[in-house]
């Protein structure tokens, strides 16, 4: 992973802008409704990566899920480039390849081959052929350095690589928005970091808009533009965070006074969430 | 499990495919010390059963005939009791309830496999049909003879739809399993790459049940030998249940031995092929346990 990391496109991305706008959740499952998401309002611009942080359960991806369309929300509204996602008199937003979902622990077909994985969004949806979808699989694989993987299953590999060849999946489909549910939370730290600049790599390729939970402020700081530091259940956003280190970023920031300093900044804010989780006795999830 | 040494996995795993991976994990097989393993295993049975009935004459097991008069009678030319490998008696209970069996498994797959998916699927329809199902699942075959002897024309097709029955429920009941359990982030990654319901149920509910399926099948061959055998019993004609049940009545008690020996080697075989397709069906499962489950 030692090559030189590409240089971002100069030119902004159009669009992959998310506007969540006073979105509430509840949760009822046995006659005690639960508020997961109070009055969240939050801008994330085009190509912008935005990290969420927020101690375990706190609605994160709850809000995730709404905006992939996996669940309804209560009120308020989701626009992606201003085109209604959900909100009044639509409760639940279409699943679509325009937001594509990573999963936390991985949702690679492992009856499928790599390959196959990777060709899949455009063969579902008619875009491509068979065979010119996986012409251009076996390219996106080749590009994020996934060469001789193609053939072998999900399970033959490891579980960073899957979690890039999920990753490459995702962007096959042009998406405007990747979702990605703390893909990296199963990692040993050292494959986790060669995952953090593989991702930026990508993304300075692609510069599509990121939504990225996670509980690792390292990985939020190094990653984001902004961070995100949701409240305690229910979730909306206590601060926000701009994280005014340049892109392209390597992981030598790391070590720098100023990266430091955005840690312990964050440390404060979430460590106070955190006590507040722990002392209400929030189910992890 | 067989644990391939890694050398051997990197540089020929994806080269080989179908029967030339067959023969690689055969020859594995063979220099592994299972198959000599095996062999002491039945050499063990096999004299427990002649000292027992032959040399101790053990109570209990003096009336058995032991394993040289049963061999002696299966391999005459001209057995005692009138069934050996060279009367063609024998090849013809064989084939009969090989027959049924091979029929009534296909029913019970065609139709028991469909139902499943749909019960597993569909909330709505499992609310209509599980419950009757759930009913009528645990009555046992044996106690459905009367009504298949009532329902069915024949000798042949009321044994057929006795060994169906079970199997049929064995079959749609993992099925149904098999899509429950499957994870909802692939159901999800699906929908979010553009697939329809159909394709989703295509192209993920369908081979994410498999294993359950074939876990299902092999569950479901099983007890279709078991319900054909007691079927056979009760009516039919040729079989090798009835040559077992026949040769009890007219104390042929070697072609019994005969009959059940049988009978255990072609219900092993029939299981063998059924998880023989399974491994082929699904190469990613295969080539997932040949690297020891890492994940």
């Amino acid at each position: 992973m030692l090559q030189p990391i590409a240089k971002p496109r100069p030119t902004a991305p159009r669009s992959g802008a998310l506007r969540i706008d006073q979105v509430v959740k509840v949760y009822d499952p046995d006659g005690a409704a639960v508020l997961a998401v109070d009055h969240c309002s939050l801008d994330i611009r085009a190509g912008e990566i935005c990290i969420v942080v927020g101690p375990s359960g706190c609605g994160k991806t709850t809000l995730l899920n709404a905006i992939a369309g996996f669940h309804k929300i209560d009120s308020g509204s989701i626009f992606l480039d201003g085109e209604l996602l959900c909100g009044p008199g639509r409760p639940q937003a279409e699943p679509g390849p325009d937001r594509i979902v990573v999963f936390q622990n991985g949702a690679l077909f492992p009856w499928k081959t790599n390959l196959e994985n990777v060709a899949f969004g455009p063969v579902m949806q008619g875009s491509l052929s068979v065979k010119q979808a996986h012409e251009k699989a076996r390219s996106m694989m080749a590009d994020a350095g996934l060469s001789g993987t193609e053939n072998s299953y999900p399970g033959e590999i490891s579980s960073g690589v899957r979690r890039r060849v999920e990753i490459v999946r995702a962007l096959m489909n042009d998406p405007k928005v990747l979702l990605l549910d703390e893909p990296y939370r199963a990692l040993d730290s050292l494959t986790k970091s060669v995952m953090h600049e593989a991702l930026l790599e990508i993304y300075y390729r692609n510069q599509v808009t990121i939504f990225f939970i996670t509980h690792d402020l390292e990985e939020a700081i190094f990653l984001g533009h902004r961070v995100v530091i949701m409240t305690s259940r229910p979730c909306k956003p206590k601060k926000i965070l701009q994280v005014d280190i340049p892109h392209p970023r390597r992981y030598d920031v790391l070590t720098t006074p100023r990266f430091r300093a955005l840690m312990d900044e964050t440390l404060e804010a979430v460590h106070e969430e955190a006590i507040k989780a722990f002392v209400a006795g929030e189910r992890e999830g | 499990m067989l644990r391939i040494e890694p050398a051997v996995a990197i540089s020929d795993r994806r080269e080989l495919t179908g029967l030339s991976l067959s023969m690689f994990r055969l020859s594995q097989w063979l220099a592994s010390p299972r198959p000599y393993l095996m062999v002491v295993g039945f050499a063990l049975f096999l004299g427990f059963w002649y000292m027992a009935v032959e040399v101790w004459k053990l109570p209990r097991f003096e009336q058995l005939p032991g394993p040289t008069a049963v061999l002696r009678e299966w391999l005459s030319s001209n057995p005692t009791y009138g069934t050996s490998i060279y009367t063609s008696d024998y090849y013809v209970d064989i084939w009969v309830s090989v027959r049924r069996v091979a029929i009534a498994f296909f029913l019970a797959t065609a139709l028991g496999v469909p139902l499943g998916l749909m019960l597993g699927w569909s909330q709505k329809f499992k609310e209509y049909v599980f419950p009757v199902f759930e009913l009528l699942r645990p009555i046992p075959g044996l106690a459905w003879v009367p009504l298949a002897i009532v329902m069915f024309k024949g000798l042949e097709t009321p044994v057929i739809f006795l060994a169906f029955l079970a199997s049929f429920f064995a079959t749609a009941l993992n099925t149904m399993l098999g899509v429950q359990s499957i994870d909802e982030s692939y159901l999800r990654a699906g929908y979010c790459l553009g697939a329809s319901r159909w394709q989703v149920f295509r192209h993920i509910v369908i081979p994410g049940s498999m294993l359950y399926i074939f876990t299902g099948l092999q569950i479901s061959i099983g007890v279709c030998w078991f319900s054909l055998v007691a079927a056979e019993m009760v009516s039919g004609q040729y079989g090798l249940g009835y040559l077992i049940n026949t040769s009890y009545i007219t104390v042929r008690y070697p072609t019994i031995i005969i009959g059940m020996v049988t009978l255990g080697a072609v219900g092993y075989a029939t299981s063998a092929l059924v998880r023989l397709v399974g491994d082929y069906m699904m190469q990613w499962r295969v080539r997932e346990l040949a690297l020891g489950g890492q994940s």
